[in-house]
């Protein structure tokens, strides 16, 4: 079943989708938002992509197997938390970086572990999803 | 010192396998020089009398009584010794008996690790170390017992006793916690309370708990050293190479549960349930061990029952604890660990130059094996204990002991006597048997084996037979440090292979003659009754502890299985219904006592637009269980969770609320696309399952409803909000407290949660790819 104005709505609505779950995740600090409402996002984008075209374009979209986004996620969730342990700190104590970045704000540990949190859900649903979604 | 020493062991453990590839035949040799040389410090440093010669301490986790805490006093050192010296030796003959084979680098490997841990297990003084280590030996043992890990028989074995060792460590563990709280009760503060020698200055005994730590320390050390009913771990763990039985089945790690006995005798022995429990453990298996041994046909077989028999014996002298028991002790421990040791690198080279260790195949070997026999000799002289061996002094002074003691002593000698006739007719079993009487043809003719496999059984042959001719070499350095570091005062000690024409000595004589006439004679009938003897032990087997242990590791999948065929049906409905009824089950009862419901305080003024969301909710919920197809329903159950999501933008979460969204989305999307995999129209259920489903639904809904205005109303402390508040912004620089939570001041619990939605998404794509792989016809 191939829908036209779904693919041509994919065509405009992704980049717009995955640009919001982006600021989602980098804003979450201060304003609602954070890893996981982006990691959703970014998985309904894909998801939007995969109805419109098909599961294996969205895996080739992706490049990266989803089960690699999710070591991925949970290796930076993990890194975020023994930065600390190089301090001697306990575990998952937060540090940044004494500047802010323009745009983004403060840059520390917990933004990596944000972004864990993020790869981790796009990862694990975009791996159901797509695994169902083939024939 | 000693801790740099142990790692070093572990360097060369890890670094091994790259030594065997690179040096080839040297590479043992040159390993070798490590434990060597371990040796060599713990005689440099040798304790005198009583005291303690090294000692070291590096914080670990203090807060928990956890240290890294080593001292060398007199047991710790003979043990040591022991270990490294026959290490040693054994590493060389590991070298040559697995010439040529590609898995050399790994038993090296293993080998060092082992010896890493045991030299660990003797040297700690803090209960954390020494269960450390412990539990180290248990599985570099399963590793070397599953060496051969495309052999069914030997992962079975492996498994086996890493259950019941594993499952003995547990429990001394919990001894060992329950003696170091006693010892903090008692007066001995922080760290002081963990460590083993600073339990001399308080009493354990005094303690409430004394019996039950008894108990659990008692369950670690008869699990480690084999005592009945736990013995059948270790025949099993003759399926490991023959070096490992030499070192690690017999003269070391087996004795941990000794040592351990030993170790602790200071501080809970003495007591009339220490001299029950301990001794009556220890005879029982002296004799079950001792019978068993004649009955089997595999020369590492009759070894490691005969292993049982003298863990039996040493066990009971522990039990009884006078201090000539200790130093009988301390003499049978020692002079076991080198002559069994040298009979194991025997039993290897028998199997090495005729292929075969089963002892009805072999005989009339001394022509072709003359050094190997030799050393058999030795070794065998020295455990049947004949004179001049160290084996003699050994048991002279074990019937002494026993002759000493007024109430048991004669039941105890007849006990020894009966057990130690078994055991001469063993080492001619395995020393004699092969080597003279008619020849047979064995799977491949017979060699003798290279001097790297000759090097060790002789030199621990020999070592026993000086021992027995110059005792003061013994008796005046290791044996009364030993002693003393077991009794906890200074002692002396005077071995002698003569010991006049007193009655005592003469009795002892006696006893020991007709040991060994009683052995020589046993043998002679055995050798021609073999098949009899198998016969009458399979009989006696039949009802043993290694049926149980296997009945009941078979019945453990089978009960989980019917536990989860009840819980976890096929049908998703009924999963669903038993979860459900599980937690109503919880939390109907705790509701009643929590107290009573309420209404939260400000609900009086309800606006339209809330009662329009509330509508909204309620008919999705009720459209869901209408619908007759799948798609409606799931579309109808959206609209509730729409509904929900702007419920929480309106009570300000707006986090929540764009969660909630994006889930509900997600999931009528995921939920589409799984019923292209299903079949068509589902089918309805019956008339009276709807009805339960709804009972169970409605009492659901109820009971969480209760629940939320029982829990609701002023029940959070305020101090929780503020607090996250006050800090979010100013020690995690975030405004968005929702958020801080989750990746600042509950990091840890979010790493959690990531993980379990990992790890359910790799579920969930298993699963289906199991179910398409089906599909498609069995590809995965």
């Amino acid at each position: 079943m191939t829908s036209f104005i779904l693919r041509a709505a994919t065509g405009y609505l992704m980049p717009l989708l995955l640009l919001l779950s982006v600021f989602m995740l980098l804003r979450g600090h201060n304003e609602p938002g954070g890893g996981f409402i982006g990691g959703l996002l970014a998985a309904a984008a894909f998801a939007f992509h995969a109805l419109a075209w098909g599961p294996r374009a969205t895996l080739e979209l992706l490049r990266a197997d989803p089960r690699t986004i999710i070591a991925a996620g949970l290796a930076a969730a993990l890194l975020a938390g023994v930065v600390a342990a190089a301090a001697g700190e306990p575990f998952l104590t937060a540090h940044w970086l004494p500047i802010a970045l323009p745009g983004v704000g403060k840059v520390g540990t917990p933004l990596l572990f944000d972004v864990g949190v993020y790869l981790v859900v796009v990862g694990t649903t975009t791996l159901i999803l797509l695994t169902l979604g083939e024939d | 010192m000693l801790s740099a020493m142990i790692a070093g062991l572990l360097v060369a453990a890890v670094l091994a396998p790259l030594a065997e590839r690179r040096l080839g035949l040297w590479a043992a040799p040159v390993l070798a020089a490590l434990p060597a040389a371990f040796a060599a410090v713990v005689l440099l440093n040798f304790p005198r009398g009583g005291g303690v010669a090294l000692t070291e301490v590096r914080p670990w986790v203090t807060d928990l009584g956890a240290e890294l805490a080593f001292a060398l006093d007199g047991l710790a050192a003979v043990l040591a010794l022991l270990v490294a010296g026959i290490g040693a030796l054994i590493l060389i003959y590991a070298g040559g008996y697995m010439a040529g084979k590609a898995t050399r680098g790994r038993l090296l490997a293993y080998l060092l690790a082992f010896l890493a841990a045991m030299l660990g297990l003797v040297l700690a003084d803090n209960v954390v170390t020494l269960f450390v280590f412990w539990e180290a030996t248990s599985v570099v043992s399963f590793l070397l017992i599953g060496f051969d890990h495309h052999k069914g028989e030997s992962r079975a074995a492996a498994v086996q006793a890493l259950l019941v060792t594993g499952a003995g460590g547990l429990a001394m563990l919990a001894g060992l916690i329950l003696a170091g709280q006693a010892a903090s009760d008692l007066g001995l503060a922080g760290t002081e309370a963990w460590r083993i020698s600073a339990w001399a200055t308080v009493d354990l005994r005094q303690h409430p708990h004394y019996f039950p730590t008894l108990l659990l320390i008692l369950a670690g050390a008869a699990t480690k050293s084999a005592q009945w009913p736990f013995h059948f771990w270790l025949p099993g763990a003759m399926a490991a190479p023959t070096p490992v039985s030499a070192l690690l089945h017999s003269a070391t790690m087996v004795k941990a549960g000794v040592f351990l006995l030993a170790r602790l005798s200071p501080h809970l022995g003495g007591t009339p349930e220490w001299g029950w429990l301990v001794t009556s453990a220890g005879v029982v298996t002296m004799l079950v061990g001792a019978g068993m041994a004649l009955g089997q046909r595999d020369l590492k077989r009759i070894l490691a029952y005969t292993t049982v028999s003298v863990l039996g014996t040493l066990t009971m002298l522990l039990g009884v604890g006078t201090e000539l028991a200790v130093k009988s002790a301390v003499v049978l421990l020692v002079a076991h660990a080198l002559y069994k040791a040298a009979l194991f690198l025997v039993a290897g080279n028998v199997d090495h130059g005729t292929g075969t260790r089963d002892i009805t195949a072999l005989g009339g070997l001394a022509r072709h094996l003359p050094w190997t026999f030799t050393a058999a000799v030795l070794a065998a002289l020295s455990m049947a204990g004949a004179p001049p061996m160290f084996g003699f002094v050994g048991k002279e002074l074990l019937y002494t002991s026993k002759l000493d003691l007024e109430a048991l002593g004669a039941k105890l000698v007849i006990a020894a006597v009966i057990a130690n006739i078994a055991l001469v007719a063993a080492a001619g079993m395995v020393a004699v048997k092969p080597f003279l009487f008619r020849r047979r043809e064995p799977p491949h003719p017979p060699h003798e084996a290279p001097a790297s496999m000759l090097l060790g059984p002789l030199l621990l042959g020999l070592a026993g037979l000086f021992v027995g001719l110059v005792p003061a070499t013994f008796d005046r350095t290791l044996g009364p440090a030993m002693a003393a570091a077991i009794l906890g005062r200074e002692v002396e000690m005077k071995l002698k292979l003569w010991h006049g024409l007193s009655v005592e000595a003469l009795t002892v004589l006696v006893l020991s003659t007709v040991t060994v006439a009683g052995g020589v004679g046993l043998f002679l009938v055995l050798r021609r009754r073999m098949a009899t003897a198998r016969r009458l032990l399979e009989h006696a087997s039949r009802v043993g502890p290694t049926r149980a242990f296997n009945a009941s590791l078979a019945a453990l999948p089978k009960a989980a299985d019917r536990l989860s065929r009840l819980v976890q049906t096929p049908s998703l409905g009924r999963s669903l219904s038993v979860i459900i009824a599980a937690t109503l089950s919880v939390a109907a009862p705790s509701l009643i006592l929590l107290g009573r419901p309420s209404l939260p305080a400000g609900l009086t003024e309800v606006q339209l637009h809330e009662v329009a969301l509330a509508v909204l909710i309620l008919a999705g919920a009720a459209m869901a269980v209408v619908f007759p197809k799948r798609l409606a329903a799931v579309v109808a159950l959206g609209l509730s969770g729409i509904g929900i999501a702007l419920l929480f933008a309106l009570f300000s979460a707006p986090d929540l609320a764009m969660t909630q969204i994006m889930v509900e989305s997600l999931t009528v999307i995921l939920l589409a696309l799984l019923f292209a995999h299903l079949p068509p129209s589902p089918e309805r259920s019956s008339r009276a399952e709807r009805l339960g489903h709804a009972l169970l639904a409605g009492a659901a809904g109820v009971v969480m409803a209760l629940f939320v205005l029982v829990v609701v109303p002023g029940s959070f402390p305020p101090s929780t909000s503020e607090y996250f508040l006050a800090e979010s912004f100013s020690a995690a620089h975030g405004r968005n407290v929702v958020n801080v939570i989750l990746v600042d001041f509950r990091a840890l619990d979010t790493l959690g949660e990531i993980t379990v939605v990992a790890l359910a998404g790799l579920g969930v794509w298993a699963l289906l790819r199991l179910k398409l792989g089906n599909d498609r016809g069995g590809e995965p």
